[in-house]
Formats: C-alpha cells, structure tokens, sequence
C-alpha cells in the first residue's frame, strides 16, 4: 500500500514537474537561432551569444493558451493538495473523488493548450520552416500523465 | 529612498525614508498621473483620463492644460486649457470642435473627450497641471493609436478564460455538495419518520380509516420507503446468503 501510494505521488509530481516547465520554457517553437515560448519570442544574433527576447503578441489564441496552461497547473497543484488533505480526512474504503476530477481536469486543460497552440500558432508567427521544441512535446506528454494519474485517483479505495 | 542615508543598517534608512514621508512630502511637487496608451477606433471618441495628487487644497485657480504632438512632429501644442472654473479649447490644431471637457477639479480630475477620431490624430498627449501655490511638478503624457478595429488588451482573454473556468469549476463544486447535503438531510428526515412510524404502528395496530386525509401524504412517503427498504433488505439477504455460500 505504502509503496503504491509513492507511486501515486511520484507521478502526480512528474506530471507537475512536466507542466511547469512546458509553461515556463522558451522551447515551444524553435528554428535557426530563435526560439519562441508562450510568453516570449528570442533571438539568438549568429555573431556572438547575444540574446534578444521579446514580448509574445497580444493575440487571443495565444492567450487562451496561456491561460488553459496555467489552469493546468493550478488544478495539477490543487490536486495534490487535496489529495493530502483526503488521506487524512476520508473514511476507511472512500475514494479519492476530488483529487481525481481535479487532476483530469488539468490534463483536459493541458490538453486543449497544446491543441489549440498546434492549430493557431500559423496566426502569431507566421515563418514557416520552424520545429517544436521539447517543451510543446513535454506539454503533450504531461496531457495523457495527468489523465492517468487522475483515472488512478478515482479508481483508488482508501486503506487503513 | 533619500540619498546619503547609509545602506549598511537598515534602521537609519527606514528613519530616513519615514522622516521624509513625515516632513519632506508636503513640499513635495504636484503629481499628475495619465493612462500610457490609449486605443481608439477611426470615427469613435475616447478619454483621456488625467488626474493628480497635490498636498494642498484644490483651489480656485487650478488649472488643467493639454498639449499636443503628433507622431513624428518636433513641436507641441497646446490644444486645451481650463483656468478659473472654465475651458478655453484653443482655435488651432485639428482638434478644436472635437475637444469635450469631462473633468471636474474638485474630484481631480482634468479629463478630456476627443470625438471623431481620425488616423492623424495618432501622438502624443501632454497633461500638466497648476494647482497654485503647488505649480511645480512633472507632466504626465498619453499617447493615442488609432487603429481600424480596436484590438483586445493584452490580458483581457486571458483573465477571461482562467476566471471563467475557475468560476464554473468552483461553482458545480458548490452545486453538487449543496445538493448532496439536501438529499443526504431529506434522507435523514424520511428515515426518522419511518421509524416513528413504525413505532406507532406497533403501539397502535388498526386506527388508519378514520385520519385518512391527514396521513396520506406519510403513507405514501412510508409505502415508497418501505419498498425501497424492502429492496434493500432483500439484497441485504441475497448478499448474505451469497457470502455464506461462498463460505461453504
């Protein structure tokens, strides 16, 4: 039991772990000597390693990805704390309802992020012959984590 | 922070920062704030909001000034002014039948509504403020962008979204528990009128066609329960009588 319950947390902080650094990493798009995230467009000069970053557009595709990641996250961290609260408050044989609807709700949220970035992205930086970078990929592969780990939280009885 | 206070201790520079707050603030010049930018659309009006903060009293003699330049031009000029509870638009410029003052100095407030906004009208917006004897301060500018169609402001869509979910989230959570607290208490109730009920019955077995009207409505609440418990029971029983087969 002990060690299911570790496992249960490890990948519920793998899944967070992985949100977070798809949010905050540069890596979204890449192509030769830019990179671009959510929040800012960089530019790397060819000459030296100078950095020029940016501000990302004001558009509302994009916003609407940024706000989806960070719901994300907020449900992702809301989760695990109300999973440690119902370890300690639930009934013998309960199962942990609230964890998991909170943390499938951060996957469908990551989800619709990393949809929605892959339909629109054409609308705010129109150049052609970039890359997704690790982050996005990251993004994608927290989304079936999330919803794993939130099937988990469901399915699992509390033990005594 | 007040200069030549020494930054190894903090105490003195927080004494030093307080006393100045104390004392040197109401010498202090007169401050006008402005939005930074301000959007509109061609053909539609917009504010230009300007107000201050002043030690003293709002006099009479406050006046409010607006200079203008445009966009790539050197020069600036001044296309409005408020002096002595009037406003005085100036006969230059572009702008002079379509300046409307909206401010009013006791609420301190000084600004201004351009109507029928034009592609030209794109610059920059200078708002100074005297407030007598407090006539010494920093202008405060707001540049206008006209634009075809108004775009969104930066964070609007995604204020939007992450309160609108977080909304709707929170709010079937509330729904969902207010509605397990009504049926678990319903629950509760009819479960204690059975009970009496059946308590009754057993006190006093044939006495039901004379109340019939009254009672109806427990009756039925009764029969209902009873077959669910019935239901229950039995299942209760199936249950058992499973599990002591599969004892043997």
């Amino acid at each position: 039991m002990l060690l299911l319950l570790l496992g249960i947390i490890v990948l519920h902080v793998a899944v967070l772990v992985l949100l977070f650094v798809s949010t905050i990493v540069s890596q979204w798009m890449v192509g030769n000597g830019h990179s671009t995230d959510l929040w800012q467009n960089c530019t790397t000069s060819p000459l030296g390693n100078v950095q020029h970053c940016f501000m990302s557009s004001a558009n509302e595709w994009l916003q609407s990805v940024q706000a989806t990641m960070i719901l994300s996250v907020i449900f992702s961290v809301l989760s695990l704390f109300l999973f440690f609260c119902q370890l300690f408050t639930l009934t013998k044989g309960g199962r942990f309802y609230i964890t998991g609807v909170f943390q499938i709700l951060a996957g469908l949220c990551v989800m619709s992020a990393a949809s929605i970035y892959t339909v629109r992205h054409p609308d705010w930086h129109g150049s052609s012959g970039d890359s997704y970078g690790f982050a996005y990929i990251l993004a994608w592969v927290a989304f079936p984590l999330a919803l794993l780990s939130g099937v988990i939280y469901v399915i699992l009885r509390k033990r005594e | 922070m007040a200069p030549g206070a020494p930054s190894s201790s903090p105490s003195p520079v927080l004494a030093a920062l307080l006393f100045s707050s104390l004392v040197l603030f109401p010498a202090q010049a007169i401050v006008v704030y402005t939005d930074r930018e301000v959007h509109g659309a061609v053909g539609s009006q917009v504010t230009l909001h300007c107000s201050f903060w002043s030690s003293e009293w709002v006099s009479d003699d406050i006046s409010f000034t607006w200079r203008y330049q445009p966009e790539g031009g050197r020069d600036a000029i001044s296309i409005f002014h408020y002096a002595k509870g009037q406003p005085y638009i100036d006969e230059v410029g572009t702008f002079k039948e379509r300046i409307q003052w909206v401010g009013d100095p006791y609420w301190k407030d000084g600004s201004i509504v351009i109507h029928n906004l034009d592609y030209s009208d794109n610059g920059t917006f200078t708002c100074d403020v005297k407030n007598p004897p407090d006539i010494v301060g920093k202008t405060s500018q707001v540049t206008l962008y006209v634009f075809e169609k108004v775009p969104t402001r930066y964070g609007v869509v995604l204020g939007a979204v992450i309160g609108g979910v977080l909304g709707i989230v929170l709010l079937s959570l509330l729904l969902f528990y207010l509605v397990r607290y009504c049926w678990l208490r319903r629950q509760a109730a009819l479960q204690r009128r059975l009970s009496a009920m059946e308590k009754g019955k057993l006190h006093k077995p044939s006495k039901d066609s004379s109340k019939r009207g009254r009672q109806t409505p427990v009756l039925y609440a009764m029969l209902d329960h009873s077959r669910s418990t019935k239901a229950v029971s039995e299942k209760k029983t199936k249950g058992l009588g499973e599990s002591r087969k599969d004892k043997k």
